[in-house]
């Protein structure tokens, strides 16, 4: 990590699923350029043997009953839907 | 009783007038729609307003009253919700253009609690685009105003829970806190506001920013009124896996009895440079205040302090670009029109109704998180987080609480910040420790600038210990009560 940090924008906006304008491109490139300037901070530090946070406290996982529970009708859960017919989302097709 | 005395008051004061008689739930709720009819389009702190429902869970309220079936002291209180927390039946945008149609299904826990205790739940509050931002400038739907003045930014990203607060256009409102969110736009609108500690409140029916990091909190004119709403939205929730099995005392019954003066420390790490003298002269006041009292002060050290911005910004990023990851113009956003197939729905829904700082730390957040960097950024960030949880407890063997100001400057103008993101992230720069460390945090009015902006103290507490923090912070707003002050928005 001695090289300046910079970030292939075309890729990682990919990986992030956004499409950005030529114009947006320019912008963050260079801005997201100091930004990790400045995250360079972090490497400053020894964290050898550091235990990684995921949460301020610790969490365990929870178990519920297995049993059915009242839930959203499918009317209900599809009413933010852009697109929906026979109960279902209407996308876009996926496969040729 | 007048509108304009309804709207000066306290939820407890408000309270106390119902339950003695003095007045009607219904007014309330109206005397609070004349004043949003009067101040709103100056300040903008509403996206979403519903009166007729607004009004007619007051009239629920006043007919409970009259069975005497009252609920409890919240019953005929309004109270109204940053825009994202879900109200059933309502609009959740969240300031996004992706969301602009999308209507809640079902209640946050936060509102089914609010419900249950009587509240009468209002508009729809502004905020920066999913809660990324610190001064409401991000808002697909304009930014809000700070009512202390006008060409100023709110603070964010709860800059509407905040100014509604102020421009007594509400009594009580919820926001949510990630890395500063609630406390500093409390502090440069000039009042109350408090982040739980983390697990303290539900996050069911929240839109989620950073999930380890976001807590829901109250905003109000007084320690009291916050006390109040915090004990009503608190508590261990089975819909939210991170919410803690915790007992709830009544922080309200609590700040009745006497306490004696504790310790408090003041963090060298924030008394450095970037300090705006105002806020270093009216911080220092409060210092004197409770040496005045009878607390003792001690100097203390938080050595990883200045590695906190990167920190939540490698983690909050990361976070961030998981949870978004929900909004793909498939099943509850709006899609675009050009797309044509499967991943092109995703990429142009997206890259249309995301905001630009959404979409920049969405980009971060995927950037930290790809192969080939996870191990140097977001591992690294996670490592230090346990670092700065370290420095808290360390300080917390010596002292109660920490006293720290809330925000290096008063409300700045609109632009000042907004094409610099470092610059705009580092005005977090008193309040982000608090959310990696998970601890609870709030910010009272502690004075004005000469120009008339407020200042605003932060208090950071023992984690699950609201009521020594809330007690704290009461020993120094009932006295002083900065924030009832109301600012000047006649024309």
């Amino acid at each position: 990590m001695s090289e300046e940090p910079s970030m292939d924008i075309d890729y990682v906006t990919n990986l992030a699923r956004i499409e950005l304008t030529q114009e947006e491109k320019d912008k963050f490139q260079s801005q997201l350029g100091d930004v990790l300037k400045y995250f360079e901070k972090l490497q400053d530090l020894d964290v050898e043997g550091v235990e990684p946070t995921a949460h301020a406290f610790p969490r365990f996982n929870v178990w519920d009953e297995d049993v059915s529970k009242e839930g959203f009708s499918s009317e209900k859960a599809l009413k933010n839907a852009p697109k929906s017919r026979n109960e279902q989302v209407v996308v876009p097709k996926v496969v040729e | 009783m007048d509108s304009n005395s309804l709207i000066s008051k306290t939820a407890t004061e408000l309270s106390g007038e119902l339950e003695s008689g003095n007045c009607k739930a219904v007014e309330i709720a109206q005397a609070y729609l004349e004043q949003i009819d009067r101040v709103d389009g100056k300040v903008h702190a509403f996206l979403h307003r519903d009166d007729d429902d607004f009004l007619a869970q007051a009239k629920d309220s006043d007919e409970r009253r009259e069975k005497g079936e009252t609920l409890g002291p919240l019953d005929g209180i309004p109270v109204c919700l940053k825009d994202v927390i879900s109200v059933e039946g309502q609009p959740l945008t969240a300031a996004s253009k992706i969301l602009q149609d999308y209507v809640s299904p079902y209640d946050a826990t936060v509102t089914r609690k609010l419900k249950a205790a009587g509240a009468v739940i209002g508009g729809r509050l502004n905020l920066d685009e999913f809660a990324m931002g610190s001064s409401t400038e991000n808002s697909a739907y304009g930014p809000t105003r700070n009512p202390w003045d006008l060409e100023r930014v709110p603070g964010g990203s709860s800059g509407g829970s905040s100014a509604a607060v102020a421009a007594r256009e509400a009594p009580l409102t919820l926001g949510s806190d990630t890395g500063g969110s609630i406390r500093q736009p409390a502090s440069l609108c000039g009042v109350v506001g408090m982040k739980p500690t983390y697990g303290m409140v539900s996050r069911y029916g929240l839109a989620a920013f950073a999930s380890s990091l976001d807590q829901i909190g109250p905003f109000s004119q007084t320690v009291e009124d916050t006390a109040l709403l915090l004990e009503t939205i608190s508590g261990h929730d089975p819909l939210d896996s991170t919410s803690y099995p915790t007992e709830v005392p009544s922080y309200s019954e609590f700040l009745k009895q006497k306490h004696e003066p504790c310790t408090l420390g003041l963090p060298k790490e924030f008394f450095g440079e970037g300090m705006d003298d105002e806020v270093r002269t009216a911080v220092e006041k409060a210092i004197e205040f409770y040496k005045g009292k009878g607390y003792e002060i001690v100097d203390l050290s938080l050595p990883t302090t200045d590695l906190s911005i990167p920190v939540y910004y490698v983690i909050a990023t990361a976070e961030a670009s998981s949870n978004l990851a929900r909004y793909d113009g498939i099943r509850y956003t709006s899609r675009s029109e050009r797309a044509e197939n499967a991943v092109d729905v995703y990429a142009k829904s997206r890259g249309e109704g995301f905001g630009e700082e959404v979409k920049r730390r969405c980009i971060l957040g995927a950037y930290g998180l790809s192969s080939g960097y996870y191990d140097a950024y977001y591992l690294r960030a996670q490592k230090t987080r346990t670092l700065i949880r370290q420095d808290f407890e360390r300080a917390f063997e010596k002292v109660d609480a920490i006293l720290t100001p809330t925000s290096p400057t008063p409300a700045f103008k609109f632009g000042a910040k907004s094409e610099d993101p470092i610059s705009m992230y580092l005005s977090d720069v008193y309040t982000i420790s608090t959310n990696l460390a998970g601890l609870p945090g709030l910010s009272v009015p502690c004075g004005f600038t000469e120009s008339g902006l407020p200042i605003g103290l932060q208090l950071i507490g023992k984690a699950f210990d609201e009521g020594t923090l809330l007690s704290i912070a009461h020993d120094f707003d009932r006295e002083l009560q900065f924030g009832r002050q109301a600012p000047n928005l006649e024309d």
